[in-house]
């Protein structure tokens, strides 16, 4: 099943317009969808942090936009994430997994097994996508929540058994 | 040790009546302010003025604020005012915004070459960094340093009018001046700013 491609149509159907991201193996699909789609912008960053702040600046400007990372890149993103809760601004994030299912490089697994920590600390909620036939409904709830429900700041992570275990072998 | 301490005390451009000429008539223009002085200076520019958003943190934040505003609001511009510091917290987003440029983006760095409201501690600009050469070799279209008044006009008409990205890295003298405080509700400076551009 085309999971990245489902996602990719509930993204286009919130009318998200702004796409940031820091390139992930698990995110390549999805990020080839929105590169052909001319009304998305996609915006590749040095450091995820840049993200939330470029996706502020976009809601201030009536834009909605996601931010794509792997599981390390929340921890770059700790501080920021007080801009989005402070100001009350909406943030979409999809967060592909490393270092739980199958993991083979253990420099991955710390802040993998971080993630949901560090985004309830920072008071994110925090969605999960274990099943390919799961993820246009739980990214169509993600967006519910971040631009209606709150606003509010919303992460949905994409489990590592779904995007397959990365190995050096390919 | 390479950073020159004093250097900065002894600089021409004041950094509060720069900041009113920047915003001088410019009802239409869309701000970030970065957190510290600049937040001040803008304040005490304009006292509040909805289309100004002033940050209270989210250090290394401002200049990537500007480029999504920027990228949402394509015919407005915007302008990022922030300082040395805060830039060098968060200075991938000059990579950033040369890789994706937005001809209505432009950055003005008020640089004391301190950071100063921590106790006047030197940054890397009071030594041999060059923000405007990082900027150039970033990909911007204009990006120039500015010590003297006389440069000043040419160097505002570029921040409000020239294709960008454009920064300007203004070398302002360190001094303390009075803190001028703008809004700091988050969710106030956000409906104010989205209802004066109409998208609320």
């Amino acid at each position: 099943m085309d999971w990245p491609g489902a996602i990719f149509e509930q993204l286009k159907a919130a009318d998200v317009r702004q796409l940031a991201h820091v390139p992930d193996a698990g995110h390549a699909r999805l990020l080839r969808l929105a590169e052909a789609e001319p009304k998305v912008r996609v915006v590749t960053l040095t450091t995820e942090e840049e993200g939330i702040a470029l996706l502020a600046g976009a809601w201030l400007g009536g834009q909605r936009g996601v931010l794509l990372m792997q599981s390390s890149g929340v921890g770059n993103c700790i501080n920021m994430l007080g801009l989005a809760k402070t100001c009350r601004l909406p943030l979409l994030m999809l967060v592909t997994m490393r270092g739980e299912w199958a993991e083979f490089n253990p420099w991955q697994v710390p802040m993998g097994r971080a993630t949901p920590g560090v985004l309830a600390a920072m008071d994110t909620a925090v969605l999960r996508i274990e099943r390919a036939e799961d993820a246009a409904e739980t990214v169509a709830g993600a967006v519910r929540l971040a631009f209606e429900g709150g606003p509010a700041a919303v992460a949905v992570l994409i489990a590592q058994r779904l995007i397959g275990a990365k190995t050096f072998g390919k | 040790m390479s950073l020159d301490r004093d250097r900065a005390e002894r600089l021409s451009l004041r950094r509060r009546p720069l900041v009113a000429r920047l915003l001088e008539g410019a009802d239409e223009l869309a701000v970030i302010a970065g957190l510290g002085a600049p937040a001040w200076d803008c304040a005490a520019a304009t006292g509040e003025r909805a289309l100004t958003f002033p940050l209270w943190g989210a250090m290394g934040g401002a200049a990537m604020m500007g480029l999504g505003l920027a990228l949402a609001q394509p015919r407005r511009r915007v302008l990022t005012v922030t300082g040395d510091g805060e830039l060098l917290m968060g200075l991938g987003a000059l990579v950033t915004i040369g890789a994706a440029p937005a001809a209505n983006l432009a950055i003005a760095v008020l640089d004391n070459e301190r950071y100063g409201e921590t106790g006047g501690q030197p940054t890397a600009t009071a030594g041999v960094l060059d923000l405007a050469a990082l900027a150039r070799a970033a990909g911007f279209r204009e990006a120039l340093t500015v010590r003297d008044q006389a440069e000043v006009e040419r160097a505002r008409s570029l921040l409000l009018s020239a294709p960008g990205p454009v920064l300007v890295d203004f070398k302002v003298r360190a001094e303390d001046l009075p803190i001028v405080m703008p809004e700091k509700d988050g969710a106030t400076l956000r409906d104010r700013f989205r209802r004066a551009l109409g998208v609320a």
